[in-house]
């Protein structure tokens, strides 16, 4: 047998015992302190960080209460210093922004709660909830409040908040799941011992047992529940107790009472023998609130898994080049001596290396090297992508190749994973309008539910006062507000932890409830439906004889230079002897000119190779630069050619020596994408900036009979405000950066492929992985979680309406009402986890 | 029947008994992962050749 328990240790900041010792220690004044909880160590980590230990040399008592940060002592103060805040909070001037992790959670009514007293707090811009992952995105005027004020405020009504942190968070996971696995046990071991007792007292006759061996087990049930009542049952109590101090009635009121009454009303029952005993109900009801709670947890831990796992992903620290040599060849950069610096202090511009297996911090490009990236995290894409000098790599990517050097081109803050973090949290600052109506309602409903069964209570007085308490407690108990909250955010949960999943970031949540509303989906031509990447399709080359002659000095001309057509040019005449040019000069927007074997050459629009000739070249199939009017700005500098089909002209002076034709090519999932677009009942229509011939070409290749070629951006915004005139409601596709305007207009945006420029983008909604598939499948989820949402409200109504009347006339039970309630909670939680299941055919 | 007299506080031991050694089982950690252990009995546990080489120390199978 193990000794028995020793004298338990005291934590060094609160004085709380401590459960797990060694678990979080922290060195203070050089020597290892004890801590009870992460969130001790935190304060005191940055206490300690902040010089401020002193504090602990000082003081006179240990930290008040249980909870880690007591507001009135001046460690959340700390929050207030610069070099703390440097880690946590963001933005300047008269508003910052912070996450923070919030504890106590329970349902939609304490996110309103959190949400409104924050709000009602002077000098706070905004605050949102984020019921899912646990978070609050809070906004402030640091002239007119102080962070250390309004995290004290929320811990006065009851909630713990602290800067978000991933470690923190993956503590308080941990603690959570043990502490609610470990009270769920004690309650089914409650219940289960119970029943054995009741069954006989329920199968048999009045007058079979003897009355000494009723009494001998009407008091072990109540040895068995009183550990449900006092441990298990205690969520419960403390958040009844919450809702009262913060006179906000919740669900946990009602169970709270129902609990306690019966509980004690059993108890009084068996101490003096006379009258029923409803221990079975409590442990009954306990045990299935507290298994509906578990699952809901589940659920909503699934939902934050992702997003908890792109903020754990990114490197803390980079290997700087420390001092970049002249040439940036490999072999010079290996040589270089190499410095490892925080992450938040990389600048744009610098240099740094990557070895194999490592995952790149910040948004680069490369300089030297060349490898194969894994963007799992972002594109959901786990296979490797090749990068050689020149190409662009996104924040939080695997080197899965061999080390190479980078050029930084954004701080870690504007990198790929971080701002797609962001955009996440931020999709709480909508909340679905009916999400916020279900929580107002659930709170009156509380309250009108304890005046009923007051009432129901003094009616059954006059009328049969034996049966007045186990009826009043069956009203109590079989009702489920629950159900109410619970609605909408276990299904929006379960709905953006699907949709995630697949490789779309929602931005807004209002938009899950406008894309299951869409009838019309408008796609965009270039970048949308077509890769972006033109490829060179046809060579004309009269002055040159060879075709390959041609890209060969197209390729030498084009060699730094980054544009697409410029990549499509140089690969083109891969498999060619290469040709060197010198003395290029890039003429932006219009073409580039060089020398090469000797030869003075020209290759761009026709406007510039113009130029070196008598006039313009001989319009060869050639197009309008109406066109380019439509790409107001959005692409790089090069030569003068427009998005999609193209052309360039390769003349040396007085002679045109060939003639390029570049063509975008459609997306192998594109047909297939606009077929079941169709099939699900939306009009699909495409609007172009590219000449008509070649959005024909797309459109009938596609199937779709509404379209547009030579808008430009204005035309576009026209066209969807038409639809809208018409009552349509409209799901704008664009590659998120040209398109701004027009996506902002619609009803509901989806940018594709803009992942490397997602900081830009515009839209609610973004494809992180460039597959068109996606856009099906996400009206498909929208209008399911529209309609989960649905029936789970109805079943709530539908439920209640019938199980509060028929508690009050006392056809239920008090164990059939336990049994009811859970049941319905179960039911509306399992039903939004439909939501997390792969579609199947048809569905 | 006046047995019961004996085994109805002597189940109430066992399920004490029981409880205080969920709880011990709880501590150590055993419950923190529900399925990993499910994934790892596929996963293959032989030692790489260096290791096997060294006398192999009691580890519990």
């Amino acid at each position: 047998m193990p000794e028995p328990v020793l004298k338990p240790l005291a934590c060094f900041h609160c004085g709380q015992d401590v459960d797990a010792p060694g678990r979080w220690t922290l060195a203070i004044d050089g020597q290892a302190r004890e801590m009870c909880c992460a969130g001790c160590q935190a304060v005191a980590r940055a206490i300690v960080d902040a010089g401020l230990d002193d504090y602990y040399r000082h003081r006179r008592e240990p930290a008040s209460g249980p909870s880690a940060v007591p507001p009135e002592l001046a460690a959340l103060s700390l929050y207030d210093e610069p070099e703390v805040q440097s880690r946590y909070v963001r933005g300047e001037g008269d508003c910052r922004e912070t996450t923070l992790l919030l504890e106590g959670l329970r349902c939609g009514a304490c996110v309103w709660l959190i949400e409104r007293t924050l709000a009602a707090q002077p000098g706070v811009v905004g605050a949102s909830v984020n019921f899912a992952t646990e978070r609050a995105v809070l906004r402030w005027d640091p002239a007119r409040a102080r962070l250390s004020e309004l995290l004290a405020r929320v811990a006065s009504i009851g909630y713990r908040a602290l800067p978000y942190d991933p470690q923190e968070r993956e503590a308080q996971l941990a603690r959570v799941a043990r502490s609610l696995f470990r009270r769920l046990f004690v309650a089914g071991i409650g219940m289960m011992q119970v029943m054995m007792y009741a069954v006989p007292v329920y199968t048999a006759a009045p007058g079979d047992i003897e009355w000494q061996y009723e009494h001998l087990m009407r008091w072990a049930s109540f040895l068995l529940t009183v550990p449900v009542v006092m441990y298990s049952a205690q969520p419960f109590f403390a958040g009844a107790l919450r809702d009262l101090r913060a006179r906000s009635p919740g669900m946990d009121v009602p169970v709270a009472l129902g609990v306690g009454a019966a509980f004690l009303a059993s108890a009084w029952a068996t101490w003096s023998g006379r009258g029923e005993v409803y221990f079975d109900s409590v442990t009954m009801f306990v045990f299935l609130l507290l298994g509906a709670r578990y699952l809901e947890w589940l659920a909503r831990r699934r939902a934050s898994r992702a997003v908890d796992m792109m903020a754990a992903a990114l490197p803390e620290q980079v290997h700087r080049v420390a001092a970049a040599p002249a040439g940036l060849d490999e072999a010079a950069l290996a040589a270089a001596a190499i410095e490892t610096i925080p992450a938040a202090r990389l600048a744009p511009g610098e240099l740094f290396r990557v070895s194999e297996g490592e995952r790149i911090a910040v948004d680069a490009v490369v300089v030297a090297g060349s490898t194969a990236i894994d963007q799992s995290l972002i594109t959901g894409e786990s296979r490797p992508v090749p990068r050689v000098p020149g190409d662009a790599v996104p924040g939080g990517a695997i080197n899965a190749g061999s080390p190479v050097f980078l050029r930084a081109t954004a701080t870690a803050d504007h990198s790929t994973l971080s701002t797609i973090e962001r955009l996440i949290e931020r999709a709480a600052l909508d909340k679905p309008a009916i999400a916020l109506l279900a929580d107002r309602v659930a709170a009156w409903f509380v309250l009108a539910l304890l005046v009923f069964a007051a009432g129901v209570f003094a009616a059954w007085w006059f009328v049969e006062p034996a049966r007045a308490l186990p009826i009043a407690i069956a009203v109590l108990v079989v009702s489920c507000p629950c159900a109410l909250s619970l609605a909408t955010p276990a299904a929006l949960a379960a709905a953006s932890a699907a949709v995630t999943r697949r490789g779309v970031l929602v931005a807004s949540s209002r938009a899950l409830e406008t894309i299951a509303a869409c009838t019309d989906v408008v796609f965009d031509k270039t970048g949308t439906l077509t890769l972006g990447r033109p490829r060179v399709v046809a060579v004309d080359a009269p002055g040159l004889g060879a075709p390959g002659d041609a890209l060969r000095l197209a390729a030498a001309l084009e060699a730094g230079a980054t544009h697409p057509l410029a990549q499509a040019l140089r690969d083109a005449a891969r498999a060619l002897p290469a040709a060197a040019a010198t003395g290029i000069v890039l003429t932006a927007g219009r073409g580039v000119e060089g020398t090469v074997d000797g030869r003075a050459l020209r290759l761009g629009s026709r406007g510039f190779v113009g130029e070196w000739l008598a006039g313009a070249p001989p319009a060869v199939g050639a197009r309008e630069g109406a066109g380019a009017a439509a790409s107001p700005g959005g692409r790089e500098p090069g030569a003068g050619r427009d998005e999609g089909g193209s052309e360039a002209w390769l003349v040396e002076r007085g002679r045109v020596l060939a003639r390029f034709e570049l063509a975008d090519a459609l997306r192998d999932d594109a047909r297939a994408a606009v077929d079941a677009l169709r099939d699900a009942g939306l009009v699909v229509r495409l609007l172009s900036g590219d000449r008509p011939e070649t959005v024909a070409a797309v459109a009938r290749e596609l199937g779709i009979e509404d379209w547009r070629a030579g808008a430009t951006p204005a035309d576009k915004l026209d066209a969807v405000k038409a639809l809208q005139r018409e009552g349509r409601i409209v799901l704008m596709v664009g590659d998120g950066i040209n398109d701004a305007p027009v996506l902002a207009a619609a009803d509901a945006s989806l940018a594709v492929g803009a992942a490397s420029a997602l900081a830009r983008t515009a839209a609610d909604t973004v494809l992180l992985s460039p597959e068109l598939a996606l856009v099906p499948a996400l009206a498909r989820i929208a209008r399911k979680t529209r309609r989960v949402i649905a029936e789970n409200l109805a079943w709530a109504t539908l439920y209640n309406l019938i199980a509060i009347p028929a508690a009050a006339l006392g056809w239920v039970p008090p164990w059939l009402a336990a049994v009811g309630m859970s049941t319905s909670s179960l039911l509306v939680v399992a039903n939004a986890l439909r939501l997390r299941l792969p579609a199947r055919k048809g569905a | 029947m006046e047995a019961l007299y004996l085994l109805i506080p002597l189940s109430l031991a066992v399920v004490a008994f029981a409880v205080w050694l969920f709880f011990r089982m709880s501590d150590s950690g055993q419950f923190d992962d529900m399925e990993g252990p499910a994934h790892s009995i596929l996963m293959d546990d032989d030692r790489p050749q260096a290791a096997r080489e060294a006398p192999p120390g009691d580890r519990p199978r």
